[in-house]
This record gives structure tokens, C-alpha cells and sequence, in this order.
């Protein structure tokens, strides 16, 4: 998120793009029930008639996958009818001639025939989005699980840029992140190409000063995503894997594929809580200490750094995982001191300057955002302002194209994934609450 | 700003205050049952009432705002004794059975009753007979402990948006009910059980896990989606019993039926207990270093038959900073390839 949650009870327009937030991030949605409350408009885009609806002043329901058509059309209304923000445009964007241009072809009315959204909606959510003074737009799978998700992403952006609404309080792109630690373990460097803190791989300086940092010789070569080790291992070109508390057999797009690929390593380890539908394939399964059983920080979809504590110890022969890994590195020879838990995160902010200032001490009763580069730097709420790390923001022409898979004789339906308030992802942890199983005890089509 | 003086310390508060907020700001308790800061005032236990010069009968601290050169007393025999009155009233239709509520040591009306030091009653008379008959998991409704504060009602309304729930019926057959009197169907996200003064709504779960006094709380992050609620962990000999949130937290103590009710897991029989290795399709119970040994054996073999980039590595969103730290020092420095990802890419 560029914002943070405490700023959506200030916005006057909130434009929900692909995210059942009632659902997906309950105590996100009560923020912008309070907002609708004092007044702020929402808009909503969504093939479904989420729940949110009930609040919303407008609801686009747009075909599945035409989120490009459909923000184009918007922002060429926005275009046409001088709703820019010029000032913003001149200093801190480049390529605006060059988008703007790309934006011509999208009338609503050619969009409505692509959307099924009638064109003046469309002009409607432009003129509300346009004219309002703090909106800010929401999103979360619905824009990015797509053959055409980064196209889907670069839209969302062009339209806040148009509009200037970046870098402000209130105001801002605002994609909700999935899980309890993905913005975490994304900053923490658990991606292919880049080490903490989004620093690529691929840059000598950088793998230099990570090489001294770590005191060992480091590999320049970009890795491989999920996505691609899957396909490796299918194609015999990645011979093990190992598996730190996620479940690919559930949560992956085609289980059948990844199952044979997982079954053709050589060698497979598995660390979890439960003996998930992945780990039943290991060759060693290891058993990791759960949420409330050890020490440490997840940073939530704002940025926000938060203190997890020990509440009680795991079970029998069971392990936090950090000892797990630390032991296991010992044993293949490369040997990490640490004296406690918070060493580490002292060393990650040595390694990326965005979390030098972020001590457990710090965060004991309320948790810190990044970027906090100093001890008495207070953290910062929402990003962007006064400039951009890259300079200027780019425009980034996007055109729609159809998804990859549309109904056809053999397969007429459209099906689209949706979370369920009362389970969570993979149901490793859901799936054994007896309550929750009791209220939900399937999915459902 | 409106300056004041209650019972003779002058306070000075923002126009729109109510009393009771200004009372508080200045470190002066008044008892409130039906009050919740993040809702409309309601006025409707009474309890609050206070004297205003000028004014020949007690307000209600909850519903007057404060104005310059208000003198307020929260204190004298008379109100007092309208207090207890009403506290006597409420108690006359309560069962008495707080050595086995679950609410006990946490309950507002239980805390008053107390300092009114109220044991006998005056007012005898008919009580209310409910037969408690919700088959949802989660929510314990025992409407004759019920106090008709209507916080439940108003949060739901007010904060979560759902209305599941509102007054119904008038006079001594008024209860909280959902529609139609039909059973609880809704977010069950226990915001009501959270702001509930008495043990009228519990949660299921809790029944005889154990009560305030019996716990110790830890502070921590719920383990579901992104959102980062603060949870507090009640903990009973080892165990997580209950979860409740803190309202100075970014989910200003609102959680989820999730992060409210879905914590027994953690206990679940069928959590991993000692790694496992499979021999011949099966899996048999090893120790920690057959575990470690035969890993790194399988590792460095892998790595010198194809080299680094044949090993890849999952990391978590589940897990801490800390942990998916290491882990992908761990895939980079100790095995030596960049293969690390997680599931930020589905």
C-alpha cells in the first residue's frame, strides 16, 4: 500500500478494483465502511456483486478480465474532459504524450462493448474518481492473477499518476496484500532476482556489498520464480527443493502439473506445522514452531512492521523455524552467528537502510512503516512524497488484450477464484479449526 | 474550548465533549455499562447521570456536551443512591451465577455490583427464562444475563456494517434477537462478544477453558491475511484459550471471525511433532540429526552432480521477516544459487 489503513477513513472516494475486501481483508473493509459513512464514495469494480456493494455509490460489473478496457476508457474520459493534473504530470511523470495518445481508441462506448459495463457508468466513475480531492484506489487479486496482470497493474498506476493522486496523504494506489508476511518476505529478499530490500542481483556493487555483508562468494545469476521450479522440476532441470511453510499442491494453478513435478525431484524437504498436501510428497518432512511460538516481526499490507511474540512453546520435537534454518546452513558449512532473534533484524537494517531505524524496542506497543532509516525517523505512513525513487514516474502504455483461456464449446463456463471469510488460503491452519470447518465446511462453486 | 469545573477541578475540553469524555480526559471515573468510545452515544443505562448546576435533574454524562462555566458534580449521596437503584434493578432480573460465568473477573456489572456493595435485593419479582438455542459455532448468547445495553446492537450496525442483530419486543420482553427470532447467522466476527459488558455473549470455545484471573496475556500479529491485527493471546497452562484484540492497535481492537475465533490449531493433535523421513513410501519418526545428515548429504550430492541452480528454496508468507531472512541468506550464501521465491507470484 502506498497509504496506510489509518488513511482510508479520510478518503472521499475509494475506487475498489478485483478485491472482495469484506472478505479478503475484513478489518480493512471496516475502514471503508466508516469512510462511506462520513460520506466518501465508493466505487466498485467487480464481475461479482461483492458484499461491498451494499455501500458503494457505483458498481461496474465488468466482464471478467477486461480491467484494461475498462480503466482506459476511464482514464480517456478523464482525458477528454481535463480532469488531469497537469502540475503533477509536468514535474514528477515522463511519457504522458506518448500514453495519452495510447488512450484515444478507448470511448466508453467501444469499452462498454468489450466491459458490458454501459458507458456512462464508466463516465460517471471517471468524473467521481477525477474530481475528488483524497481518492484512493484498491486492488488485490482481481487485477494481478491474470495472464495480463502486469498490464492490469501498469493501468491502475497510469490512472493515479494522470490524476496526481500519489504521494499523498489519503490518496494513493493501494494493493492489499494476501497473507499475514508477503509484503515481508518479499522485502526480505525471498524473490529470485533481488536481495532485501528490492536490491537486484544481477549488479556487481550490489552483490559485492552483499558478498561482504555475508562473507562469502554469491551467485550473479538471477534465479528462478515459483512458477518457473515447478516447470524446472517438471523438465528434470531442478533436482530438490526445499519447502519453508507453503503448501504449491493447494495453492498453485494446476495441481495435477505441480504434483508431478514435485513427485520427479530427486529430493523434496518439507517444513511446516501440518503434513500439508506438499509435504506428503517429501522425502523429509520438518516440523516448524507455529505463529505463537516464537519471536520475530511480520510487516502487514501497509508496511508496518509488528512485534510477534512467544506465547507458548510448539509441540514435542517441533522447532522454530528460524533455528531449523540456522542449524541446517551450520551443517552445510556455512555457519550464521546469531546471540538472539533481533540480531537479525539488526542485520537486515545494515543491508537495507529502509529498516535501520526499526528496533524490537521501538515497536514493543505499536509497529513502525518503512522506509525508517533512522532510530528517531517515526516511519512513514504513505509513500512518494516529494518524488519518486526512480526520479520521474513512468507512464507505461497498456492495451487490452483478451485472457489467454475464454469459454468455448467444450468449456463454456467463466470460473474465477474468490477467498472465503471464514478459511484462509491453502486451509492448512483453517481446515483444522473445528468451528470454522463447522460454518464453512466446503467451497463452493 | 469550553472551560469547566467538575467536582471543583477545572478541565477544558474541545467544543462537542460530552461530559463524560471530559471527565475522563481529567482522570474522573464515572460508571457507564452501556458507553463504548468508538460509538453513538446511546444514554441508556443511566448509570452515568451526573448533577449540572443550573439544571434540576441528573443527565447523562454520555449524551451532554460540555459548555463554558459548567459546574458538574459526578459524585453526591443523591446520585449515588440512584446509581445503586439502578443497579439493583438491573441485578433483580440477572441470574446469579458468576462462580460459573465465564465473564467473572472481566465483567463491568459484576466490577459495580461490588463497589455498590449490592447483596440483597429489593425488588422481587418475575425473571426472564430464555432457552439458549444458537447452533452456530462461535457465539454464546445467554440473553438473561443480558443488560439491554445494546452495544452488540450498535456495533454491529455502527462499525460492521451487517445488522445482524437489534432490539426487539418492548418492556420486560425486550431481548437482543436476530429476525424473526431465528438463530445467529452472520460475519461472526464477535465484535458484539467483544464489547459485551456482562456474560451475555461469550464465545463458544471459552466455556470452562478458563477466566481472566486464571490467564496471561501475550501480545502478538494475527496469522491470517495482510491486514496485521494485534491479537492478544490469553494463555492457560500452555495453551491458547481465547483471543481478544486491544483497542490502541491499527485494527483498533475489530478483528475477524478468523482472528478472533480460528486460534485452535495451534493445539490441533495433528500438528507436526518430530521430523520425518520417508523410507519406502512410508514415513518413520526420526531425530533431528538423522533429519539434518541426511539433507545435507542429498543437498551436496545435487550440488556437485548438477550444480547450485539444480536446488531451489520456498520461503513463507506465514513466517517472520527474521526467518525468510535467513532462509534466502541460507539458499544464496549456503547452497549457492538465487533460486528463492514464495508465493507472492500466485
Amino acid at each position: 500500500m502506498t497509504n496506510s489503513i489509518p488513511e482510508i477513513s479520510a478518503n472521499d472516494v475509494i475506487f475498489v478494483i478485483g478485491s472482495n475486501t469484506t472478505e479478503t481483508h475484513p478489518i480493512i473493509a471496516l475502514q471503508m465502511k466508516r469512510a462511506a459513512g462520513k460520506g466518501a464514495e465508493i466505487i466498485i469494480a467487480d464481475p461479482r456483486k461483492i458484499d461491498l456493494v451494499r455501500f458503494s455509490s457505483l458498481w461496474m460489473q465488468h466482464k471478467p478480465g477486461t480491467d484494461v478496457a475498462l480503466l482506459n476508457a476511464i482514464m480517456h474520459v478523464i482525458l477528454k474532459e481535463k480532469m488531469l493534473d497537469g502540475k503533477f504530470i509536468d514535474e514528477w511523470t515522463e511519457g504522458f504524450d506518448a500514453f495519452s495518445k495510447t488512450l484515444k481508441d478507448y470511448t466508453p462506448a467501444k469499452a462498454e462493448k468489450i466491459t458490458g459495463v454501459p458507458a456512462k457508468e464508466i463516465v460517471q466513475a471517471a468524473r467521481m474518481y477525477g474530481k475528488a480531492a483524497r481518492p484512493a484506489i484498491y486492488y488485490t487479486m482481481g487485477i494481478t492473477q491474470h495472464s495480463h496482470g502486469t498490464q492490469n497493474v501498469f493501468a491502475v498506476a497510469n490512472l493515479a499518476l494522470m490524476t496526481g493522486n500519489l504521494g499523498k496523504e489519503s490518496t494513493g494506489v493501494n494493493p492489499l496484500r494476501g497473507q499475514n508476511n508477503v509484503q515481508g518476505s518479499t522485502d526480505m529478499g525471498c524473490i529470485p532476482n533481488q536481495y532485501p530490500g528490492y536490491q537486484k542481483v544481477d549488479l556487481d556493487a550490489i552483490k559485492e556489498k552483499f558478498e561482504s555483508a555475508w562473507g562469502v562468494k554469491l551467485s550473479g545469476k538471477p534465479g528462478i520464480t515459483a512458477t518457473e521450479m515447478i516447470i524446472a522440476a517438471s523438465e528434470g532441470s531442478l533436482n530438490a527443493m526445499y519447502i519453508m511453510g507453503e503448501n504449491p499442491l493447494i495453492s498453485d494453478p494446476d495441481i495435477n502439473h505441480t504434483k508431478k513435478a514435485l513427485k520427479k525431484l530427486e529430493f523434496l524437504v518439507v517444513q511446516d506445522i501440518f503434513m500439508t498436501e506438499t509435504a506428503e510428497l517429501a522425502d523429509v518432512v520438518l516440523p516448524a514452531a507455529c505463529f505463537a511460538e516464537k519471536e520475530g516481526t511480520f510487516t502487514n499490507t501497509e508496511r508496518r512492521l509488528q512485534r510477534v511474540r512467544k506465547a507458548v512453546t510448539p509441540p514435542d520435537n517441533a522447532r522454530e523455524d528460524s533455528w531449523i534454518v540456522l542449524e541446517l546452513s551450520r551443517r552445510m558449512g556455512y555457519e550464521m552467528q546469531y546471540n538472539f532473534i533481533e540480531e537479525v533484524l539488526q542485520e537486515i537494517g545494515k543491508v537495507w537502510p529502509a529498516v535501520a531505524g526499526i528496533t524490537y524496542g521501538r515497536i514493543e506497543t505499536f509497529g513502525l512503516q518503512w522506509p525508517c532509516p533512522t532510530l528517531n525517523h517515526p516511519g512513514t505512513p504513505y509513500l512518494f512524497k516529494g518524488g519518486f525513487p526512480r526520479g520521474k514516474a513512468a507512464f507505461t502504455p497498456v492495451h487490452y488484450s483478451r485472457s489467454k483461456e475464454l469459454p468455448d464449446r467444450e468449456f463454456p463456463f467463466v470460473l474465477s477464484t474468490g477467498r472465503q471469510l471464514f478459511h484462509y488460503h491453502s486451509g492448512s491452519m483453517t481446515r483444522r479449526v473445528t468451528e470454522l470447518n463447522m460454518i464453512a465446511p466446503e467451497a463452493y462453486v | 474550548m469550553p472551560n469547566l469545573r467538575i467536582d471543583g477541578i477545572s478541565v477544558s475540553a474541545p467544543e462537542g465533549t460530552t461530559i463524560l469524555d471530559a471527565a475522563k480526559s481529567a482522570d474522573i471515573p464515572i460508571p457507564t455499562l452501556c458507553h463504548h468510545p468508538k460509538l453513538t452515544p446511546y444514554g441508556g443505562c443511566r448509570l452515568c447521570i451526573v448533577d449540572v448546576k443550573g439544571i434540576n435533574r441528573p443527565v447523562t454524562s454520555c449524551t451532554t456536551p460540555v459548555t463554558e462555566g459548567m459546574e458538574v458534580s459526578t459524585t453526591n449521596p443523591e446520585i449515588e443512591k440512584l446509581r445503586s437503584t439502578i443497579l439493583e434493578l438491573l441485578l433483580s432480573d440477572h441470574p446469579n451465577d458468576c462462580m460459573i460465568c465465564e465473564k467473572a473477573g472481566d465483567c463491568t456489572l459484576q466490577e459495580l455490583a461490588y463497589f455498590y456493595g449490592i447483596r440483597e435485593n429489593r425488588f422481587e419479582g418475575e425473571r426472564r427464562q430464555y432457552t439458549e438455542k444458537d447452533d452456530n459455532p462461535f457465539i454464546r448468547r445467554n440473553m438473561e444475563k443480558c443488560i439491554l445495553c445494546s452495544k452488540c446492537v450498535r456495533i454491529c450496525d455502527e462499525i460492521q456494517g451487517v445488522g445482524a442483530i437489534d432490539l426487539t419486543y418492548r418492556g420486560f420482553n425486550a431481548k437482543v434477537s436476530p429476525p424473526f427470532g431465528k438463530d445467529l447467522n452472520c460475519e461472526f466476527c464477535g465484535q458484539c462478544v467483544a464489547v459485551c459488558p456482562t456474560g451475555a455473549l461469550t464465545g463458544k470455545m471459552w466455556v470452562t477453558k478458563g477466566r481472566q484471573k486464571d490467564i496471561r496475556e501475550v501480545d502478538t500479529v494475527c496469522p491470517y491475511c495482510g491486514c496485521g491485527c494485534s491479537l492478544t493471546l490469553h494463555i492457560r497452562r500452555n495453551r491458547v484459550i481465547r483471543v481478544s484484540s486491544k483497542e490502541n492497535t491499527i485494527n483498533e481492537g475489530w478483528l475477524c471471525s478468523k482472528g478472533r475465533f480460528g486460534f485452535s490449531f495451534i493445539n490441533s493433535p495433528e500438528r507436526l511433532k518430530t521430523p520425518l523421513i520417508k523410507e519406502k513410501g512410508k514415513f518413520r519418526e526420526a531425530s533431528w540429526d538423522e533429519a539434518f545428515d541426511l539433507i545435507v548429504s542429498k543437498l551436496k550430492k545435487i550440488r556437485k552432480k548438477h550444480g547450485p541452480d539444480s536446488i531451489g528454496g520456498l520461503a513463507s508468507a506465514r513466517c517472520t521477516n527474521e526467518e525468510n531472512y535467513l532462509f534466502q541468506k541460507f539458499i544464496r550464501a549456503a547452497v549457492g544459487t538465487n533460486n528463492v521465491d514464495h508465493c507472492a507470484r500466485l
